[in-house]
């Protein structure tokens, strides 16, 4: 493996906004960390099954009931703004 | 006696004995808190008034006949784990003013059996970070030394149990996050296996890694916190079915028969020769003990923190997804379109180190490279459990250092992150396995400060470990 990270288009994937100063930091520190993670390219993976957890559970099922959940107001408080019972957001669609 | 410093052990049999009240106890843990936080800085906020009436509603309890291990102890929680009506801010400006809605499944366990919650302790954002220094609200400092830190991400919770501030705490271990801040601080601290105790409600950083555990003064206080916290939940579908056993008991059994695994990749150079000095005179302690000491192999450990670092990272890009400034969390101010809504919310509310790693996790999940990465990473997750499969078969524990150093001073290691990744050496490959380990005192440098000895055991094995802790404590008592 030798693979360059892009930090600028990583960080539009992620949706994350960079200052150019941060650009050029985390392009420097992310190239060394991805050089160093690079070390397990050194195995042989030929034939091994993933783990995906610490342990192997799978397929956990469970009855489909009705349960009582948290009240609608709980969630709303934690909201950045409101409208009565509605999350409020700003005009992000551009006029037609 | 009634004071903070107590261990859980004690405060339980005080309040068992009516030495002293519920209330007495807490106001007193409270009373800890206003006169030493001012310098540790282990708490982000404290709820005196719900703190002091959970406590007078423990005493009513226990006046009507209840009792209980736990009725009445005031605990401290980690910032990531929801307590209902607590804020909960993972450390981070993102979720500054952030309450809780509801508990999360180890907080509603701990609140049906009458525990006290007294506050929240301080982390590394998301649980990000080895030192504490990640916090974006404040520096924790190590109680046996203010110019160091108290290891992380748990940082807050492990000063608060060392430092006379709390009885006990909860905190989570991703990579080491409970085992290292304990080792740095001085007190225990227990990863459980991974689906041994429920992650419901606790906000997650790597959903495969991550764990909720104690962090206490003694491995019995400890064994008790567990014994509240294990457990299947159907909210967490992680979780595993099996029998929570009495550990409590278990630790009576004493070393002897008792087989101890020293991994040869684990004794190797780099290790700081007074962190060793302790380990191995721990060693020959439990050897004397009646412990029979085997030497065996974990041949991959060396590529366990490249694959830590693939997995944590790429779950942690997509679980921190969902702070986006729409639902809840920081909301840029005047977004110019829906991008720069989420781009602009998350650069202004996320920190530096949770930001590099939602990058590295975002590269090695992104399109063309997700089988070299996380696909291969996954595949060296199962080489290493292997490595400890084998092992297991050998030896009941291992024994091993928690980290390289001792605890290091404040702003030394911060601006080289691959050189902090790195002191997670020890302690990341029990999590990419499932195991369970814990951190004991077990000496201290010249300087005075605390050393850990790690024990691991394998998944579900949690009775050998607190066992042979139990012992170490023990023998370390009496050395």
């Amino acid at each position: 493996m030798s693979h360059t990270i892009d930090v600028a288009y990583v960080a539009e994937l992620a949706r994350l906004a960079l200052t150019p100063e941060e650009k050029d930091t985390f392009q420097q520190q992310l190239e060394t960390i991805v050089r160093y993670v690079e070390k397990i390219g050194e195995l042989d993976l030929d034939g091994i099954e993933p783990t995906m957890h610490g342990q192997s559970v799978v397929n956990v099922f469970r009855e489909d009931v009705v349960v009582p959940s948290v009240g609608r107001d709980c969630f709303l408080a934690n909201a950045p703004e409101r409208n009565d019972a509605e999350i409020r957001l700003p005009k992000v669609v551009e006029d037609a | 006696m009634v004071g903070a410093a107590l261990t859980l052990g004690a405060a339980a049999e005080g309040l068992r004995k009516k030495t002293f009240s519920s209330v007495e106890l807490t106001q007193s843990v409270l009373a800890a808190i206003r006169e030493k936080d001012g310098a540790l800085n282990a708490y982000l906020s404290v709820d005196e008034a719900g703190a002091l009436q959970q406590a007078a509603a423990a005493d009513a309890a226990r006046a009507a006949g209840r009792d209980g291990d736990l009725l009445g102890i005031p605990v401290a929680v980690k910032d990531l784990i929801n307590v209902a009506g607590q804020p909960c801010s993972c450390a981070s400006k993102m979720l500054a003013g952030y309450v809780a809605p509801y508990d999360a499944t180890v907080s509603a366990r701990l609140r049906a059996v009458g525990a006290v919650f007294a506050g929240r302790t301080n982390m590394d954002e998301f649980a990000m970070g080895s030192s504490t220094e990640g916090s974006a609200f404040k520096t924790t400092r190590n109680p046996c030394d203010l110019t160091r830190v108290p290891g992380g991400s748990s940082g807050g919770s492990a000063a608060a149990v060392a430092g006379g501030e709390a009885v006990a705490a909860l905190g989570t271990d991703t990579g080491g996050s409970i085992r290292q801040p304990a080792a740095f601080c001085g007190c225990v601290g227990l990863k459980p296996s991974y689906g041994r105790v429920s992650r419901y409600g606790v906000t997650a950083y790597a959903s495969s890694l991550d764990q909720v555990g104690p962090l206490t003064r003694t491995v019995e206080d400890a064994a008790v916190l567990l014994q509240a916290l294990a457990g299947v939940d159907p909210r967490d579908g992680t979780t595993l079915d099996a029998p929570v056993p009495d550990y409590r008991a278990s630790l009576r059994d004493g070393l002897k028969g008792m087989r101890i695994g020293l991994p040869r990749e684990y004794y190797i150079d780099g290790t700081d020769p007074e962190v060793m000095a302790c380990v191995r005179r721990t060693v020959d302690a439990c050897a004397a003990a009646g412990a029979e000491i085997v030497e065996v192999s974990l041949p991959h450990t060396e590529y366990a923190i490249a694959a830590y670092y693939i997995v944590a990272t790429a779950e942690a890009s997509a679980n921190l997804a969902r702070f986006d400034g729409v639902r809840y969390g920081h909301r840029t101010a005047h977004p110019e379109s829906v991008f720069d809504l989420y781009a602009q919310s998350r650069a202004e509310g996320f920190g530096t180190e949770v930001k590099r790693r939602i990058i590295l996790g975002t590269y090695v999940l992104s399109s063309g490279y997700y089988d070299a990465y996380y696909g291969r990473a996954q595949k060296v997750r199962t080489l290493i459990r292997r490595d400890f499969a084998e092992a297991f078969s050998r030896c009941d524990v291992l024994f091993t250092p928690v980290a390289p150093t001792a605890a290091y001073r404040i702003g030394e290691a911060c601006d080289d992150p691959l050189k902090m990744y790195l002191g997670d050496v020890f302690t990341v490959p029990a999590n990419l396995a499932g195991l369970c380990g814990l951190s004991v005192p077990c000496g201290r440098t010249a300087a005075g400060l605390p050393v850990g000895l790690q024990i691991l055991g394998p998944a579900f094995g949690e009775c050998a470990v607190l066992r042979a802790g139990h012992s170490v404590e023990t023998a370390v008592r009496m050395a």
